[in-house]
């Protein structure tokens, strides 16, 4: 069968999957729409948690984010795992034993405020929405990758997919598609992830593999990551593994930025919201075990795959002639991934150090049309060249998406890369949209604007809210802003500096004021939005280096937010009167051993 | 009775709060020491065919983390199951003076069977 054959049939049996699974989890009470009932086992929790976590950013972006990236892509290993830890051990077993749906819900309890309630519901809104549209866009990207559609009309079927079984099920619906999600991404991921390993190294294990000896090629026998060194090094680019690519990025930036990531991955709404879906406090705990388990099959495959194929790129692709390259090479350049710009006009790719033209690939077209191709029938950009003798333009997304080609894997792998990557854009956008839904239904209009209504009231406008955020969210899929890329550090931002220290000082001290906890939250955000606003969006062109404070990029400024939020916090609590008597009491007791703990371990 | 409660309770979060802090303790050691600060010096030893240094950023930092939130799960299961125990123990002892022989025996069986 041929790929586009087996990509439908993939792609088909998986959303007919997701529909089944939609029907049978109906729910009809609240309960069932915020938390799934409140009765999903650890380990399927964990799978839906790497789901709901594993994005179309890390399931297609990561491996190559590194590949290109060497030694200092690992603060996006560590920040986006390292979260966990602190989830486990510092939020989600007493964000369970509070006993609310949601995180906004929370922080209006324990602060015993509608402002702090309404900051947070802002938060959860606004980066839930940031999230959810590179969602979108990177469903209707893997349809027209894959399946030769136009990428509107990918995002729409992405977008009917998600309204059907978020508005049906809610929380229920999400969490059992998301335990299919997790398995069809996983087996997407590492099944050509093992072929390439056997291929290059002989080991079956990617992870062992990535320290293991070349095994054919000219450089046989030695380490795959010495090959790796020494190819960086005739290249002209710093070592692979080398700290801080040669000096490009400074420690203290690279430190930021993985505290950013690692305290912003614990304070994002939807991936604690997960931790509300389980029965005990003990499942709790032992869900982010198994999700920390089942991410890190991913995490620790992704730096693997990323150096075999830098690797196989390199030794490919460099100093070949053009004519004699791959059918790989010019299936990726026809779809807009490769550039190859031939400065020297000798025929032959040279690849090195700097980028070969200005930013993003235009390319030329033919008077009638089609796309302008130069004498060996490459295809022409109309980007401005520049002076480095690089000649060689890579999407960094190739690294995933061009894998099974590289590595001659059939048909059937390359298809099955495409569900995954589909399943793992569908799964988060899910777990985002209910965010938004239980934020507007639960917490503005049951909490804040109506709480008279009933439960079917509530209900309908929670479907209504999931309904309408499909909606928005595909609309920034079809229609996506131009700063999408500029406001993921948003996102991260500010969970990092608004949610984290608020709940954590909400647990780990009784005393923590309102006034402190507003004036801390709002701190953070302002002082993170301030600096990312004014380095991406107001002054771009002096967002370098020296212009930074302490030489922390906006991407790391979060973790300065946090900070600030604690600090201030901390420093207000100390002149503000302390909680109100039962407040504090609810606090004592969220850190109670619980019964319920007790019996469920005898079981 | 109700101040021995309390100072049950305070006891099993002040050992809650050592588990979580020598455990973030580990937490940032491998991240932000070993894979962060002292990469640069690390890099210098090999583990198999890795960099040591970069080893930790890119693969032994998050087998750590997973170790680390697989041995808090364990500990604090222990820790629940040995303070109920224990609150267990205190109740059916202020339930003594007013019991005969026979319910102690019961009680205590029940004791091993929750």
């Amino acid at each position: 069968m041929e790929l586009k054959g087996w990509t439908y049939l993939f792609v088909g049996v998986t959303f007919a999957l997701y529909l089944f699974i939609a029907l049978y989890t109906r729910v009809k009470s609240t309960k069932g729409f915020y938390v799934a009932g409140q009765g999903v086992p650890a380990v399927f929790n964990g799978m839906a948690t790497g789901a709901d976590w594993m994005s179309a950013a890390s399931f297609i972006s990561m491996a190559g984010l590194i590949s290109f990236m060497g030694y200092t892509g690992g603060m996006y290993l560590m920040g986006w795992t390292g979260g966990y830890v602190l989830l486990a051990l510092l939020l989600a077993p007493y964000l369970r034993k509070y006993g609310k749906y949601t995180v906004p819900d929370f922080v209006g309890d324990r602060y015993y405020s509608n402002v702090a309630r309404g900051v947070a519901i802002f938060c959860a809104i606004f980066i839930s929405f940031t999230y959810v549209a590179g969602q979108m866009r990177g469903v209707g990207v893997v349809f027209s990758r894959f399946l030769e559609v136009d990428i509107d009309v990918g995002v729409i079927l992405g977008m009917a997919i998600v309204f059907f079984y978020a508005t049906l099920g809610g929380m229920k619906g999400i969490t059992w598609t998301q335990v299919v999600q997790y398995c069809v991404l996983i087996m997407a991921f590492l099944i050509p992830a093992i072929a390439i390993s056997l291929e290059m190294t002989g080991s079956p294990i990617p992870q062992v593999g990535f320290g293991g000896e070349v095994q054919s090629g000219p450089n046989a026998g030695r380490k795959l990551l010495e090959v790796i060194d020494s190819l960086h090094r005739d290249l002209g680019f710093a070592e692979y593994t080398a700290a801080f690519e040669g000096g490009k990025k400074s420690m203290v930036d690279v430190f930021a930025i993985t505290l950013a990531l690692m305290v912003g991955t614990a304070g994002l709404p939807h991936v604690i919201i997960r931790f509300y879906t389980v029965k005990t406090v003990r499942a709790a705990r032992w869900s982010a075990f198994w999700a920390l388990l089942f991410i890190g099959l991913l995490y620790t495959a992704a730096p693997a795959v990323a150096v075999f194929a830098r690797v196989n790129m390199i030794e490919t692709v460099h100093n070949a002639d053009y004519k004699e390259l791959p059918p790989w090479f010019s299936n990726w350049e026809t779809a807009g991934l490769i550039v190859w710009v031939d400065k020297d006009g000798d025929g032959k790719v040279d690849y090195g150090p700097g980028a070969a033209f200005d930013g993003k690939p235009t390319f030329a077209e033919t008077p009638d049309g089609e796309p302008a191709r130069g004498a060996l029938g490459q295809r022409l950009v109309t980007n401005t060249i520049s002076s480095a003798k690089n000649e060689l333009y890579v999407d960094r997304d190739i690294i995933v998406l061009a894998n099974p080609e590289i590595a001659n894997l059939p048909p059937w792998v390359v298809a099955l890369v495409a569900a995954g990557a589909l399943a793992a854009a569908l799964s988060t956008a899910a777990g985002l949209l209910l965010v938004i839904s239980s934020a507007v239904a639960h917490d503005l209009m049951k909490k804040m604007v109506r709480p008279e209504m009933t439960e079917k009231e509530e209900l309908r406008w929670a479907r209504g809210a999931a309904g309408c955020a499909v909606l928005v969210a595909g609309y920034l899929g079809i229609n996506p802003p131009g700063f999408v890329a500029q406001v993921v550090a948003f996102a991260f931002g500010l969970a990092a500096s608004s949610f984290f220290p608020l709940i954590v000082l909400g647990i780990f001290s009784t005393r923590t004021s309102k006034q402190a906890g507003i004036a801390g939250m709002l701190t953070g955000i302002v002082f993170t939005a301030g600096y990312i606003i004014y380095f991406k969006f107001i002054s771009p062109e002096l967002n370098v280096e020296s212009n930074w404070l302490f030489g922390i990029s906006p991407e790391g400024i979060g973790a300065i937010g946090m900070l600030l939020n604690f600090a201030v916090t901390m420093t207000v609590t100390r002149f503000t009167p302390p909680p109100p008597l039962e407040v504090q009491a609810t606090v004592l007791r969220v850190r109670e051993p619980s019964v319920e703990t007790l019996e469920v371990a005898e079981h | 009775m109700s101040s021995t409660r309390k100072s049950r309770a305070a006891a099993y979060w002040k050992k809650n709060l050592l588990v979580v802090a020598g455990l973030l303790a580990v937490w940032f050691t491998v991240s932000y020491l070993l894979g962060i600060v002292f990469v640069e010096p690390l890099n210098a030893s090999k583990l198999g065919g890795f960099p040591l240094g970069f080893w930790f950023a890119h693969q032994g930092s998050i087998l750590v983390f997973i170790v680390l939130i697989f041995v808090y799960c364990i500990v604090m299961d222990r820790l629940d199951r040995a303070a109920i125990a224990a609150e267990q123990r205190a109740e059916t002892q202020a339930a003594e003076p007013a019991a005969n022989a026979l319910h102690r025996s019961d009680a205590s069986d029940d004791v091993r069977h929750s």
